[in-house]
């Protein structure tokens, strides 16, 4: 089934006129600080990004991938030059978000990485799991030079941003025929700090042939204040590699998160990635997965849950380039109040990606009258033999649904929480982190 | 069972109602007391399963007419949830599923919202576990139906028999079962009629919806109404059932149109 989809033409946001968007972009460069000695090798990649920036803006809704997403606030938003130096938290700050499962953890606070935050434990002895000074101490630059901002969409504006900006990271690297049977935590906290943060989080992820790891990533705040998180996580499979990679976004609600998760899936590789969108004012995430051998599994769960005014992005990118790949994606979004959710899913399925099994379903649910949803399935395909199939829904909750619960003596108010939470079930139970599942029900619940 | 001393439980009159502006109900009058068993069988269209939405609060149908009486009070005052909670049941014809919902905690919900409302404590997890695997063996269900989620992936048969440990939990005063038998095969069918019959007392009232007169082998009725047209046309015992299986419904419309002549 290959549907033609339609988007309706929408007004457009004015640009504030004082802003100039390509200056706004170069100033948040110069918010950067500059790389120490001990990462030397990273200045060319920096470099690289950096010349590139100034012939870069801002995306503005004139921008056909950024017409649903405005992102005139952000530039209204003064944001301070990064620091060093993070806000003094205690473990008991970060006590709730930790995940019992997780014997290794990785804490980032307003972007810098914080060993006394951290744990490692329960790792086997060739596995790699630590910050970016602790990964050049461990002489793994020449596999991060590899891998740094070399995946095709490393060009898009805000990875370019981050590429050029960032001084922490968070590297994983697993060599060949190992399995990593805890999961690994990368945690990172936004504070109230001083004035508006701006944070680039990186994350690198290595598999080698054979191995496979469970990581959830994931952003938290414990305030309520606003600040900017433009985060870029790199995930490379070698062949046969295997990795279920959560990723929970659940920044303060005054926040703006642009992420980037790109993948790199070799020969027979299997991917499986949970996404989870509950925090920020206006949030973004850019999906892409690539594919560079054949027979590669590729699983994309996705949930968007937003109040009030919140707005989430999420544009997906499957990219085939060789034949017997499957992907099945389901991506939900419940969406209460004013707020505005968007998808946007890709996939490319060239002549050579021949016995493509391709399935793609946005699934959305509207909470009230004033909710909106723009759902744009976008396949392109032009292999012979294949099968693709993708679907959307946009529904409300049904009166025969909430009138069954009713029926059974449950008030109004609570069938509808009841109904909300079996449509977001259905993704969160991909979650293999029990303690995150129970927790992430709640907030919906 | 018919004793004319004991209390009605419900009482319509002339009720008339509409969904979607085209009128449904065109005045049905039923009165049903404490220990009986109402069977209402009739064509498709005739109004049957509107008639028991409209009972349990449906918010699509507008009632434009008439009166019910629930246990002496004016029914249509109450929301849905308070109908149930005040002893009302209905067992869908097509129960929803609720992917992520336990049954158990569906249950429990469902049990403590009653109990509350009648300003009872509620039950604890474990105090409740106890007594849903006592009703269990009223419908002989798997207690490992209690930890899936509510109706998902339940064939026809066990989502019907699920609704009958609902009613057995609920312990309604008013029990109204809309073609619970439709679909069952033979088995299933006699597990959720046997489950009813172990739930009639004489304090309590069932009215079954039913196309089929098999279920009323089982579970046997002191009055068969037949709805035809958005109201009741005739009424007589257990034998009119029979007559209805053999003849089917279009002797009931010539009798009335002769009587109309």
């Amino acid at each position: 089934m290959i549907d033609v989809s339609t988007v309706s033409e929408v007004g457009r946001a004015a640009v504030p006129a004082n802003v100039d968007r390509a200056t706004y972009l170069s100033h948040l460069l110069s918010l950067r600080s500059p790389l120490t000695d001990a990462f030397s090798w990273l200045q060319a990649v920096r470099d690289r990004a950096a010349i590139r920036i100034p012939e870069l803006a801002i995306p503005s809704t004139r921008d056909e991938e950024w017409r649903f997403t405005d992102l005139s606030s952000l530039l209204a938003i003064e944001l301070q030059a990064i620091t060093s130096q993070p806000a003094a938290i205690a473990q008991s700050d970060i006590e709730s978000f930790q995940l019992p499962e997780a014997s290794t953890r990785l804490v980032f606070v307003d972007g810098v990485y914080v060993p006394e935050l951290s744990a490692i434990a329960d790792l086997p002895k060739t596995v790699f799991v630590g910050d970016l000074a602790a990964a050049t101490a461990a002489g793994l630059t020449d596999p991060m030079l590899a891998h740094l901002a070399t995946q095709p969409g490393a060009e898009e504006t805000f990875t370019t941003l981050n590429t050029a900006s960032f001084t922490h990271a968070a590297v994983i690297a697993v060599p060949k025929n190992q399995t990593v049977t805890t999961p690994i935590h990368l945690l990172f906290v936004s504070t109230h700090g001083q004035g508006a943060a701006l944070n680039h989080p990186r994350c690198l992820v290595m598999v080698e042939s054979n191995s496979n790891v469970t990581l959830i990533e994931d952003y938290v705040a414990t305030s309520d204040s606003a600040y900017f998180t433009n985060a870029v996580t790199e995930i490379w499979l070698a062949p046969n590699a295997q990795v279920q990679h959560t990723r929970v976004q659940r920044d303060s609600l005054a926040a703006f998160h642009i992420g980037k998760t790109a993948v790199t899936q070799a020969r027979d590789a299997r991917y499986t990635g949970n996404a989870i969108s509950l925090g920020a004012a206006v949030a973004r995430h850019h999906l892409e997965v690539y594919q560079t051998g054949e027979q590669t599994e590729t699983t994309l769960n996705g949930l968007s849950y937003l109040k009030g005014h919140q707005v989430a992005d999420t544009h997906s990118l499957i990219s085939y380039t060789q034949p017997h790949g499957t992907s099945h994606q389901v991506h939900k979004c419940i969406v209460d109040d004013r707020a505005h959710a968007i998808f946007n899913g890709k996939i490319f399925v060239p002549q050579l990606a021949q016995l493509t099994d391709a399935r793609q379903l946005s699934q959305n649910l509207l909470l009230s009258d004033k909710a909106r949803v723009d759902t744009k399935p976008q396949l392109e395909i032009t292999a012979d033999n294949v099968k693709c199939a993708h679907g959307a829904t946009v529904s409300q909750l049904e009166n025969d649904e909430i009138f069954y619960l009713q029926s059974r003596g449950i008030d109004q108010a609570q069938a509808v929480k009841l109904l909300t939470y079996a449509f977001a079930y259905e993704v969160i139970a991909q979650i293999p982190i029990a303690s995150l599942r129970e927790n992430l029900l709640q907030r919906i619940a | 069972m018919i004793n004319e001393n004991s209390k009605v439980i419900l009482s319509v009159q002339d009720l008339t109602a509409d969904v979607d502006g085209t009128q449904i109900l065109k005045g049905l009058n039923l009165e049903v007391k404490a220990g009986e068993i109402h069977a209402i069988m009739g064509p498709n269209g005739s109004g049957k399963s509107t008639f028991s939405k409209i009972l349990a609060g449906h918010p699509d149908y507008t009632v434009t007419g008439g009166e019910i009486a629930y246990l002496g009070q004016n029914l249509l005052e109450l929301e849905a949830e308070d109908r149930a909670r005040s002893g009302i049941f209905l067992a869908f014809q097509y129960p929803i599923e609720i992917p992520g919902v336990s049954n158990t905690d569906f249950l429990r919900i469902a049990y403590n919202s009653k109990r509350k409302y009648a300003g009872l404590e509620e039950l604890d997890a474990f105090d409740f576990d106890d007594l849903v695997q006592e009703k269990l063996e009223v419908v002989k269900m798997n207690p490992a139906f209690l930890s899936r989620s509510v109706n998902e992936g339940f064939s026809g048969g066990e989502k019907k028999r699920n609704e009958i440990l609902q009613m057995a939990l609920l312990e309604p005063r008013l029990a109204i079962l809309d073609e619970t038998d439709s679909g069952l095969d033979i088995d299933a069918l006699r597990i959720v009629a046997g489950g009813v019959n172990q739930l009639t007392t004489p304090d309590n009232a069932i009215v079954l919806i039913t196309h089929y007169q098999r279920l009323l082998d089982y579970i046997i009725p002191d009055y068969v109404h037949v709805m035809e047209g958005g109201r009741i046309v005739t009424t007589g015992g257990k034998e009119l059932a029979l007559e209805l299986e053999a003849r089917g419904y279009d002797w009931i419309r010539e009798e009335e149109t002769e009587v109309a002549v």
